[in-house]
């Protein structure tokens, strides 16, 4: 049939399934590395099996001690530190949008000058190095115990988060919009608000409400280093051996987690 | 006639969707080995459904399918995989794998002969494969066996869907609208290749298609589906504005029944 | 948007109805009163006089944390590699038991939907809300401190992200691939290897990379709650007030989750 004879047995004994790595020599390279490694990493774990084993009997213990969860002997610690969480919550994510659309605005390309530009982009790159916990700890350092110190590195944690997802919308934008009021005569802050604003502001609702979702996350574990929070409960109820109220606590953050997570999905969704 | 000569016998197809919609109303048709034919309808018909009941990627509501004597419905999953490597489908979107390259999914026709190890280590028989490179030299695309299927044109990608289906040995073929995303010289030429197959094979295939003028001289048998019920069975000829109005609607059909004598010749003598 | 008859009888544009008006300055209004009145609830708990003396407080902090004390990095090579490895081998732990919880998860793969698929679902929402940091908490007091309860609490938070994510993936993957795949007459098994998992490949490994980068920042703290990793360092030089040591901390960690982030969109770049 075609001109040059072409011989499937040949080309069958030929053919090798393709592998995801095509060089060879790097594909065994890549094994052997992982191989390596992941014997490397293994041993550095030291894990004391006498010790696992009667730690898992001790564990059992441990976990016997939550069952089952007191809700009501640490009731006033427990309320008290889930309406601190929620307000810094509120607060941090309000905060956040304020500040965090100015950085936006700063660090998209297409709308700022340079040395505006950098600068921006450096202010969410530290927000989003660091954890929420160093930062806290940062804080908590400067302005003491207590919620506003938690409150203001939620704060902070946001205008990153915002800061570079808006940025990306913005830069994403469709420009020939901004041309078209550009066209009109308009200002730079009349731009902004018919040609910017309008293309972005489902994005900005839609992130403001998962930000505020994972801000109460968040606040479950600053009390760990003293920002407030009912993460401050849990860490007490734990340093005090009071493992049922700490099941308590646990379940409590799980559910309005939850609750946030339905709510926030509901917002995304009626923005859409 | 319903003789047990028939490779594929139908009777009182029925498919009802959850949605409500009736979308095959008690089909009987019978298939004799080595037949291409056409089945053609409006879009919504249920040319779509009824291939696909065939084969049992719709469950059909009511009636019976039967293959090579052996009834299709009512099988066992097992049993149902063993009967599908006797049907081989093509898709109109071609359906192929695409990350996987094309001789990966011309193999993949070998899945229903192949346990899953042999199948994940891409061990097949030699023979296979060997089989493999014989079709894609057929089909002119041995050169391409290692490339990935989404580096294909809509040609070659519809050619290497065929293949996937032949690999499987096949009694009958389950065409569903080969060309509909192909332009107009693709689309003969991947027809014509259908049927060339098919006579060298001697496979039936029922090719669903919305191209009428492809269908007449392609086919050599015509089955019109109309709201899910059969409203015309014959030979190509019979194919005049009446009948046409009967599974289409009312509509000026002289302009599209008119062919020029020439190509009428040329396409007689492959169809025939 | 509203258009309505003025007194004179020339129609008048408004962007809202009077009643959206009201609507949207209620929204606002009850926003900004909510907003207020957290913010108050915050500031009672507060030591405002704290607060005032901040901008000393945070001069002073500066100067006793610069310079970096250099000579201490010798001490935390151990500690960095130890952190790598809690967020590596967290994240390989949690792909492995990630991958089926998304397969079962999925609405197109998953075996049952009345049980399995609630169970996965649940699995997947326990894990998401609870952050690493209270899963290491419970796991020291459960296995003891150390780099085991630090990867055991980063698989723990990671299995619900990449299975969410996973799953999210899975539910959009082209079903007519995987139709062709099963009209060959493969096993569910192969249908899995053959039609599915090619084309949840790509995403699977942004994915993994993704978290693993997130990991890495999550391990730099785990170390504060006794979980291993250089947070240990971190822990012990606040409480001695050891800030030069800790600025190089700092340092470090930017360094790597810098690092990790570049390797991160490069791997991301690389098999999208």
């Amino acid at each position: 049939m075609s001109a040059t004879a072409f011989d499937p047995a040949a080309a069958a004994r030929a053919w090798r399934p393709p592998a995801l790595i095509g060089d060879a020599r790097l594909r065994w390279a890549i094994y052997a590395g992982a191989l390596l490694y992941a014997a490397l990493a293994l041993g550095s774990v030291e894990v004391n099996w006498t010790r696992a084993a009667e730690g898992l009997e001790r564990g059992a213990r441990f976990l016997a001690g939550f069952f089952p969860p007191d809700f009501v002997s640490k009731r006033e610690e427990i309320l008290d530190g889930l309406l601190e969480s929620l307000t810094m919550t509120v607060v941090a994510t309000a905060l956040g949008i304020v500040l965090s659309v100015p950085v936006a605005l700063g660090a998209a390309r297409n709308l700022a000058p340079l040395p505006v530009y950098l600068f921006c982009r450096g202010i969410i790159a530290v927000s989003r190095t660091f954890q929420e916990i160093i930062i806290a700890i940062v804080f908590v350092a400067m302005l003491g115990f207590g919620p506003l110190a938690g409150m203001l590195t939620l704060a902070f944690a946001t205008i990153g988060f915002l800061g570079k997802l808006l940025a990306e919308d913005i830069e994403d934008m469709q420009a020939e919009q901004a041309e078209a009021i550009r066209a009109t005569g308009a200002g730079w802050f009349q731009l902004l608000a018919w040609a910017v604003l309008p293309q972005v502001r489902p994005r900005l609702i839609g992130l403001s409400a998962y930000r505020l979702d994972i801000n109460f996350r968040e606040s479950a574990v600053l009390g760990l280093v003293g920002a407030g929070g009912i993460g401050d409960t849990l860490n007490t109820a734990f340093d005090r051996y009071e493992f049922d109220t700490a099941a308590a606590v646990l379940i409590v953050i799980v559910a309005i987690v939850l609750a946030c997570e339905y709510t926030s999905g509901w917002i995304r969704r009626a923005v859409q | 006639m319903p003789g047990d000569a028939a490779l594929l016998s139908v009777e009182g197809l029925s498919k009802r969707y959850p949605t409500g919609d009736l979308a095959l109303d008690d089909v009987d048709l019978q298939v004799p080995a080595g037949q291409v034919m056409a089945l053609i309808g409006p879009s919504g018909a249920g040319k779509s459904t009824l291939i696909r009941c065939v084969n049992r990627l719709v469950e059909p509501s009511a009636g019976r399918v039967r293959l090579e004597g052996e009834e299709i419905t009512g099988l066992g999953a097992t049993a149902l995989r063993r009967a599908r490597r006797r049907m081989g489908m093509i898709f109109q979107e071609y359906a192929l794998v695409e990350r996987l390259t094309v001789m990966e999914n011309v193999l993949s026709g070998r899945l229903g002969y192949t346990g899953f190890w042999a199948s994940w280590f891409r061990r097949f028989p030699r023979r296979d494969v060997e089989q493999a490179f014989r079709l894609l030299d057929r089909v002119g695309l041995a050169h391409m066996a290692d490339k990935r299927a989404d580096a294909l044109s809509g040609g070659q990608r519809q050619r290497v869907g065929i293949l996937r289906a032949l690999m499987q040995d096949p009694a009958l073929l389950l065409v569903d609208e080969p060309t509909a995303s192909l332009d107009p010289r693709t689309s003969r030429q991947i027809m014509r290749l259908l049927v060339e197959l098919c006579e060298e094979r001697g496979l039936a295939a029922i090719i669903n298609i919305h191209d009428v003028a492809l269908a007449r001289d392609f086919a050599r048998r015509i089955v019109g589906l109309r709201a899910g019920r059969i409203v015309f069975d014959g030979p190509p000829e019979a194919l005049d504005a009446e009948v046409l109005t009967r599974i289409y609607g009312e509509e000026d059909w002289s302009r599209a029944l008119r062919r020029p004598e020439e190509e009428d010749a040329e396409e007689a003598a492959t169809a025939a | 948007m509203a258009v309505t008859c003025g007194p004179d009888g020339i129609p008048q544009w408004r962007r809202r109805t009077p009643r959206g008006d009201l609507l949207a300055w209620a929204g606002w209004l009850g926003a900004v009163a909510l907003t207020m009145l957290c913010f108050h609830y915050i500031s009672e708990r507060t030591i405002w006089a704290f607060v005032w003396d901040a901008p000393a407080q945070g001069a002073d902090l500066v100067s006793r944390m610069f310079p970096p004390r250099w000579s201490y990095a010798a001490q935390l090579w151990r500690p960095l590699w130890d952190t790598i490895n809690i967020a590596t081998l967290g994240t390989a732990l949690a792909v492995l038991l990630g991958v089926p919880v998304a397969f079962l998860a999925a609405h197109n793969t998953t075996p049952s939907r009345a049980l399995l698929r609630p169970a996965a679902l649940f699995v997947i929402v326990a894990s998401r809300s609870i952050n690493s940091l209270i899963w290491a908490l419970v796991l020291v007091i459960v296995l003891g401190p150390g780099m085991l309860a630090g990867i055991l609490a980063i698989a723990l938070r990671s299995i619900g992200f990449i299975a969410k994510l996973l799953y999210e993936a899975i539910e959009e993957i082209d079903p007519t691939q995987v139709e062709a795949v099963e009209a060959t007459g493969a096993g569910r098994a192969q249908v899995l290897a053959w039609g599915i998992a090619p084309q949840v490949l790509p995403a699977f490994a942004g994915i993994s990379v993704f978290r693993w980068d997130i990991n890495i920042r999550e391990a730099t703290v785990l170390g504060l709650v006794g979980a291993g990793g250089i947070g240990m360092q971190l822990q012990a030089s606040i409480n001695v007030l050891a800030w030069p040591q800790v600025t190089m901390i700092f340092l470090l960690i930017l360094v790597t989750v810098l690092v990790s982030e570049w390797v991160s969109a490069r791997v991301r770049h690389a098999v999208i």
